[in-house]
Formats: structure tokens, sequence, C-alpha cells
């Protein structure tokens, strides 16, 4: 047996994004989605399911973490706290 | 860059693709594949009794609680296999012999009291255990531990009230929940693994952050924990040495037979083979499912392939044919 490897996402209600939950094996699209659904959702932890090839993920690597994320680090200008405003200014 | 043990220093937790040293990438793979056997061997016991228990509320209860089981070795070996080993290993493991699981499953349930005596005992020292697991250094570890303590409360729940209703009845039942906690009690506090003393690997799993307590120290919290629910419920746990010590805050107790531990671990518990051949069984018996899901991917997929290229000519005879008119 040698079924590929599926990720399992799952919205745990309307207004919250999907969020993985973990992994299985299925021997397809269709039969990884009704085995996420017995797995992960048995007391409705969910209302939306999304599953993906774990081959078909790219994802950042941890060795190049800190050169793949340098270039948000040197700019503190983008968050609203790098501003100072007098104490006495209402509603900023 | 955080090295490992700046990682594991700072109390955040290690993730899949992380560097970490290859006795810690070991010891996961072995803990956490144990832990998943555990749960996927753990459906036996009750799972005799699902076709036995008394009525369909209880049938229904106790099925649950199987699928629960199983759900969490599928955590689990989701968890193991993020360390780079296959799942398809890992069960061949199981049945070779080559991998372990808790020793309490290697005892047989002879009533129907026992289902409820597992779910208060067992599964009360599993949770004990399990809490601070879920504060485990691994990532995906801890993150199983959150979702299987989550669902866990629930078995020994159940476990509890049907001990309640059962003492609430005949003295007949009385007597069968009682029998059941005398065999029950030694094997679940052997479920917290050998004395500190000798457990050589605590000290290392510790430093890592796998283990968060000792053996002992949750053995300890697992007295205190059921000693008044033992005494809510009217049985008397087997041990004449218990009792409470003002002096330490704990109760004192007796020593369980560690002998009998090491046999059961070693295999000689009296259901170790009946439970592997069981599991063995299963597996081999669920082959034309798993060959039938695969025959129909691999057909599903042809024809999809089949499809694509007859759309792909159909689009190529439509381009050369608009050309033809053009011309």
């Amino acid at each position: 047996m040698s079924w590929p490897l599926y990720e399992v996402f799952v919205r745990g209600k309307r207004g919250l994004n999907h969020v993985h939950v973990g992994s299985l094996h299925a021997a397809d699209d269709e039969s990884a989605l009704h085995s996420a659904r017995d797995l992960y959702t048995r007391r409705n932890e969910g209302v939306s399911i999304w599953v993906v090839r774990s081959a078909h993920i790219t994802a950042s690597s941890p060795d190049e973490k800190d050169p793949f994320f340098a270039p948000s680090g040197d700019k503190v200008y983008r968050h609203p706290t790098f501003y100072s405003i007098p104490d006495d200014v209402p509603h900023i | 860059m955080s090295t490992f043990e700046e990682v594991i220093a700072a109390d955040r937790r290690i993730e899949p693709r992380d560097a970490m040293p290859d006795a810690y990438r070991a010891t996961m793979v072995r803990q956490i594949a144990q832990h998943a056997h555990s749960e996927i061997i753990g459906m036996q016991p009750e799972g005799y009794w699902i076709t036995r228990a008394p009525s369909l509320r209880r049938k229904a209860i106790l099925l649950a609680k199987v699928q629960d089981e199983a759900g969490h070795g599928l955590y689990l070996y989701a968890a193991a296999e993020t360390l780079g080993v296959d799942r398809a290993e890992l069960a061949e493991r199981l049945i070779d012999g080559r991998q372990k699981y808790s020793s309490i499953f290697n005892y047989p349930t002879l009533g129907y009291a026992d289902v409820g005596v597992i779910g208060w005992l067992v599964d009360g020292a599993a949770i004990c255990n399990q809490v601070p697991l879920c504060r485990s250094s691994y990532g995906p570890y801890a993150r199983a531990m959150i979702r299987v303590c989550k669902e866990e409360s629930f078995h020994q729940r159940q476990g509890y009230e049907l001990l309640m209703t059962m003492m609430r009845g005949t003295a007949a039942q009385r007597e069968l929940v009682q029998e059941s906690v005398d065999r029950w009690w030694w094997p679940s506090l052997m479920m917290f693994g050998p004395p500190d003393g000798d457990s050589p690997n605590t000290a290392r799993s510790m430093a890592w952050k796998i283990k968060r307590h000792t053996n002992d120290e949750l053995r300890q919290r697992f007295v205190d924990m059921t000693v008044p629910q033992a005494g809510r419920l009217g049985v008397t746990l087997p041990d004449p040495e218990l009792r409470w010590n003002a002096e330490r805050g704990h109760h004192d107790f007796g020593t369980p037979d560690w002998d009998e531990l090491k046999r059961v671990i070693q295999g000689d518990g009296p259901c170790n083979a009946e439970r592997v051949e069981h599991r063995r069984r299963a597996h081999e018996d669920g082959a034309w499912v798993r060959e039938a899901a695969t025959a129909h991917a691999a057909k599903a997929a042809r024809a999809a392939e089949a499809a694509e290229a007859a759309r792909a000519a159909r689009a190529a005879e439509a381009g050369r044919s608009t050309k033809e008119e053009v011309a």
C-alpha cells in the first residue's frame, strides 16, 4: 500500500480561516475528504474541509529562515507604534 | 538562527523541519509510535463489549469511544510521520512485535464492569500522563495531545457514570464493580512506568522537555485524584497501605509488582499474543479494501487522463479548422 499523504485543513466555523489540523493517507482526493471528516470532525469541529496532497505544498525552509524573513526585520515603520503621537490626541 | 538547544531553553517548540539531535528524533519516533500503537491496540479490550453492552445507549457510547481510540492512534501516526518515518512501516513494526504499546492493554476485560473501570482508571491514568504532554517540546506531538486530551475527558466520565449506575443497582452489580476495580487498580498504577530510580531515560526526556514530570510524580498525582472518586463511588481500592499522609499532603500507597510489569512489557502478559494476533488479522482482513480503493483511484485517474487527452485533441482540431476558415 502506498497511498499518498494528504494534509488536512478545517474551518472551525463561519468567519474563521481554514487551519491545518493534521494529515492522513488516502487513495484519492475524494476518499481523503471522507477520511478527514471521520478523523478530524467527529464532534462538529468543522463546517468546511480542505485536503491537499502533501507533495503539492511548497514550504519555506527552516535552514534559510533568517535570510528569508530578513526583509521585514528592519522595517519598524510598518508598525503603528513606530509613530509617536502626543497623549492628548484623541481616537488615534 | 536559533539552535535546537536555544529553542528548548526558551521553552518554545521544535517543528518538523528544524535541525534536531538524532537521539531526540529517535526518542520522539519511539515514544509517539508506542503511543499510537497503544491507542490502536487499546480498541480491543473494550471493542469486545460493543456487541455485549446492555442497551443501545451503552453500545452507541462504547462505539464512539472505540472510534476515538482509532482517531487518537491516527493523530499520533500523523505526528510520527513528520519525523520522516513511514506510517505503513510503523504498522508493520507493531505487528512484528518490534515496537511496544502500553502494558495495560495486555489485561483481559472479563466483565462489563471492566468497561466502566477502564474509562475511570485507565483513561484517568492516561489523562494524567497526557495533559503535561500537551506542552511537550515536539510541536506536532503536543498538538496531537491537545486533541486527544479534549476527547479523553468524555472517556473517563462515561466510565465513571457507568460505574455509578451499576453501584445504584443490585448487590451483585456492586460486587462486579468491586471485583473489576480489584483487578485494574495495580495495572493502572503501572501505566506510569517503572519507578524513577529504574527509568534511565527520564532525565534526558525531562532535559529535552519531552516529559514534564517523572513517572513517580504522575503516579502520585493519579492516586491523589482517584482516592476521593473511589470514596464517592463506594468502592475500596485494593491497597492496605493506602492512607492520607497529612505531613506530605499526599496519599501514601503500596508498591506495584514491578516484576509483573516487566513480564507484561516483555510479552508475557495475559493477552499479549492475542492482542497482536488480532491486530495482524484485522490488518490482513482489510487488505482487499485497501486494494479496491487503490484500484478505484487508479481507474478514476486513467479516466480523467483520457478525458483530458480527448479535450486537448478537440481543442487542437478546433484550432485547425479555425485556421482553415481564415485561409
